[in-house]
């Protein structure tokens, strides 16, 4: 394959439709055809004619704009199957469980294909993946020679390639007093006016091309900034929950930060202090103010290891409010939920013959005691505890969690006048006596509780690329869709003069401009050549 | 001229391949992404066991460690720590330590568990889960095998028969 020499002297690339200097017509094919093809300027797309290696055959796979839009629409045809039942982030179940329970056997099969995790499937990042790399190469396979073919253009062309612009038109006998009028009009447009041998070669908005290259730019930085979501660091986006009073390491910090929570406040709208809203207040009854956690942070300063009590020193205190997080070092901590834990239960040691209290005791849920003295003789033993009660399989009382969510005991209550002691159990309104009938009960009391608030920590600094990315995006949209690459050739054939102009778009725009332009001399308006081909065309 | 288009294109398909290559291949570790991986140093912690006494792990350098976290409420634990418990007696001369870390619970509730099962081996709370976080653990019960120089040997998630264990001794041996 060689270069191809025209006969205007220039040299260029194989494959060349339109000479890149004068324009002429190398490619044969392309004589038939009434009007030039100017997309790319009729440069060689590379892609399109070499093909030997496997690494041509991948690059030219990637190169055709069917290809990228054909997975533009396999993409977007499978992120539409991904919204037909909801994803794994969004169910409370097990996924095995869920789909088939609330869909069926289409759920299952729903599951069993994989669709519960579309968006995180290795097939749909690797669509996304082949679209970036078809953007890049699709791009960089137009853009390098286009940029040359618009850099080598000469101002005299070939009469060929004039006479086959769109707009075209022919004058005799014009003097050279309306060629410089004609100058001064282009400029006074902001033309940029080059001339040669007589012939005047006026163009403008060259940059617009470029738009769509930009904006492909954009959108690698883009891609690039959410394939940056995967290294470590870079994106945190974690669950905290943290009980009033305690403190908590924030996870993915390293350890280097805790967080103590002093109190959680859930506020409502008091419909007495907010007369305008009472009707609405009472109708929907309580609405929600405020949910505000007030925490301290700490920086670890100590060496510790896992498991030792770290040495902390205090770096801010904050109220976290619904959309007021609080900030450190590129980390944002989000109120985000709250719940309420039983903290503490009390009881009255009560005679059941009397039914007086001999004495009462509170049990810290978290870190009950073992033995609870009341005086006189009197005192209450736990033997057994369990936070989260449950009959297990086996009949055995169990416990379920950890957390105390339906707390119960087998209390030893000792008193003097049974000083071996007597055995119950005590849980949420039930109590046995597993040994006959006692002389004394535990009697409820009381509870109290506790707010847990949950905090979202996140991270991103992946932002600064998606934010570019967009910037750039909306840049290349806006430099070519609001500008117009527009060319005019007057130019001397044959003792006459030539008028042909070029635009990539907006064609009427460039009309009028021209009908500005020739204003007050004798030169035609060039024609329509493309309408009237149309016309001809209805005229048959 | 060609040679170089052939280099860039090259040097470009490779750049794009390493990129998606790369992210498949993060957000496929993403979720079974093992904290502390086998041939790894087990990381080093401290905890206090229910007698006051404090355990460093890298204390026991020089004898292997069956480290296993647990829960009172946890079914499979339950069965488990009767079987670890013989074998602790079977292989601490042998110079194989049993640690055993519960999860954040009462004192209360761990001490009663250890006297119901008759455990005597060294057992600590592990109060703000700080050990549980370095280690990634979920679900309880797990186990981790330590050889003498420290090294991770094995992780194992669920219930151990007798036998296993007796085999986790053996490989931890010294």
């Amino acid at each position: 394959m060689k270069d191809v020499k025209c006969e205007c002297g220039h040299v260029n690339p194989h494959g060349t439709v339109l000479c890149e200097a004068c324009g002429k017509i190398l490619d044969e094919r392309e004589n038939k055809d009434q009007l030039l093809d100017m997309r790319y300027e009729g440069s060689a797309r590379r892609s399109q004619t070499y093909n030997k290696t496997i690494i041509d055959k991948i690059w030219n796979f990637f190169s055709s704009v069917k290809v990228g839009v054909w997975l533009i629409i396999i993409t977007l045809l499978a992120s539409i199957l991904g919204t037909v039942l909801p994803q794994k982030m969004y169910i409370d179940l097990p996924p095995e469980v869920f789909y088939e329970q609330e869909y069926g056997w289409f759920g299952k099969l729903y599951y069993q294909l994989g669709l519960h995790d579309l968006y995180g499937s290795w097939w749909y990042l690797l669509l996304i993946a082949m679209i970036g790399i078809s953007l890049v190469i699709c791009s960089l396979d137009r853009v390098v020679p286009l940029y040359k073919a618009l850099k080598a253009q000469r101002v005299t062309r070939n009469d060929g390639f004039l006479k086959r612009q769109r707009l075209f038109g022919t004058n005799t006998g014009i003097e050279d007093k309306d060629l410089h009028l004609v100058k001064e009009h282009l400029k006074e447009k902001r033309y940029h006016v080059r001339e040669e041998n007589g012939d005047l070669l006026a163009e403008k908005g060259r940059f617009s091309r470029w738009g769509p290259y930009v904006n492909h730019v954009g959108l690698i930085i883009f891609l690039f900034g959410g394939m940056l979501r995967f290294i470590p660091g870079m994106y945190v986006n974690e669950n905290l929950w943290v009980k009033e009073g305690e403190t908590a390491a924030v996870p993915e910090t390293g350890d280097r930060f805790y967080l103590q929570n002093n109190q959680f406040i859930l506020q409502h709208y008091d419909k007495d202090q907010n007369k305008t809203f009472e009707k609405a207040l009472e109708r929907a009854g309580d609405v929600v103010k405020n949910y505000q956690s007030n925490v301290v942070l700490y920086k670890r300063v100590s060496d510790n290891l896992p498991g030792e009590k770290p040495e902390l020193k205090k770096v801010k205190e904050y109220k976290v409010r619904v959309n007021h997080p609080l900030t450190f070092e590129g980390y944002s901590i989000f109120q985000a939920s709250y719940r309420s834990e039983l903290k503490a239960m009390s009881f009255f040691l009560l005679n059941k013959n009397t039914n007086q209290s001999v004495g009462e005791l509170k049990i810290d849920l978290q870190d009950p005691k073992e033995k609870y003295d009341l005086g006189n003789g009197y005192a209450v033993k736990i033997l057994n505890y369990f936070p989260d009660f449950e009959f297990a399989k086996d009949g055995e009382p169990s416990t379920k969690t950890r957390v105390p969510n339906n707390p119960a005991f087998v209390f030893q209550m000792i008193s003097p006048e049974k000083p071996e002691g007597e055995t119950s159990f005590v849980a949420i309104k039930q109590t046995i006596e597993p040994f006959g009938d006692n002389t004394y009960k535990m009697a409820f009391k009381g509870i109290e509780t506790k707010n847990t608030s949950g905090f979202i920590v996140r991270k991103d600094s992946t932002l600064w690329a998606i934010i570019l990315g967009g910037i750039l995006f909306m840049i290349g949209v806006i430099q070519g869709a609001y500008w117009n690459h527009r060319r005019i050739w007057i130019q001397q054939k044959d003792g006459q003069i030539w008028i042909a102009a070029h635009t990539n778009k907006n064609w009427y725009g460039l009309k009028q401009e021209i009908e500005k332009v020739l204003r007050d001399t004798k030169l035609n308006i060039p024609e329509d050549q493309h309408q009237n081909e149309k016309s001809d065309k209805e005229g048959n | 001229m060609k040679k170089r288009r052939l280099v860039m294109r090259t040097i470009i398909l490779l750049v794009l391949g390493a990129a998606v290559a790369y992210s498949l291949y993060a957000n496929f570790t993403k979720d079974n992404k093992q904290k502390v991986a086998v041939g790894e140093m087990a990381p080093d912690f401290a905890l206090v066991d229910m007698q006051g006494n404090k355990h460093r792990l890298s204390d026991y350098r020089g004898q292997g460690v069956f480290l296993n976290f647990w829960g009172t409420w946890c079914p499979p634990c339950k069965k488990e720590m009767p079987y670890i418990n013989n074998q602790y007696h079977q292989y601490k001369d042998k110079g194989v330590q049993v640690l055993t870390v519960d999860i954040d619970e009462s004192a209360l509730a761990v001490n009663q568990f250890a006297d119901r099962l008759k455990l005597d081996f060294p057992i600590m709370i592990d109060t703000n889960k700080d050990v549980m976080n370095v280690y990634g653990i979920d679900p309880l019960p797990a186990t981790f095998l330590i050889d003498k120089d420290g090294k991770v040997v094995k992780y194992h998630k669920g219930e151990l028969t007798e036998n296993k264990i007796r085999g986790f001794m053996e490989k931890i041996k010294p």
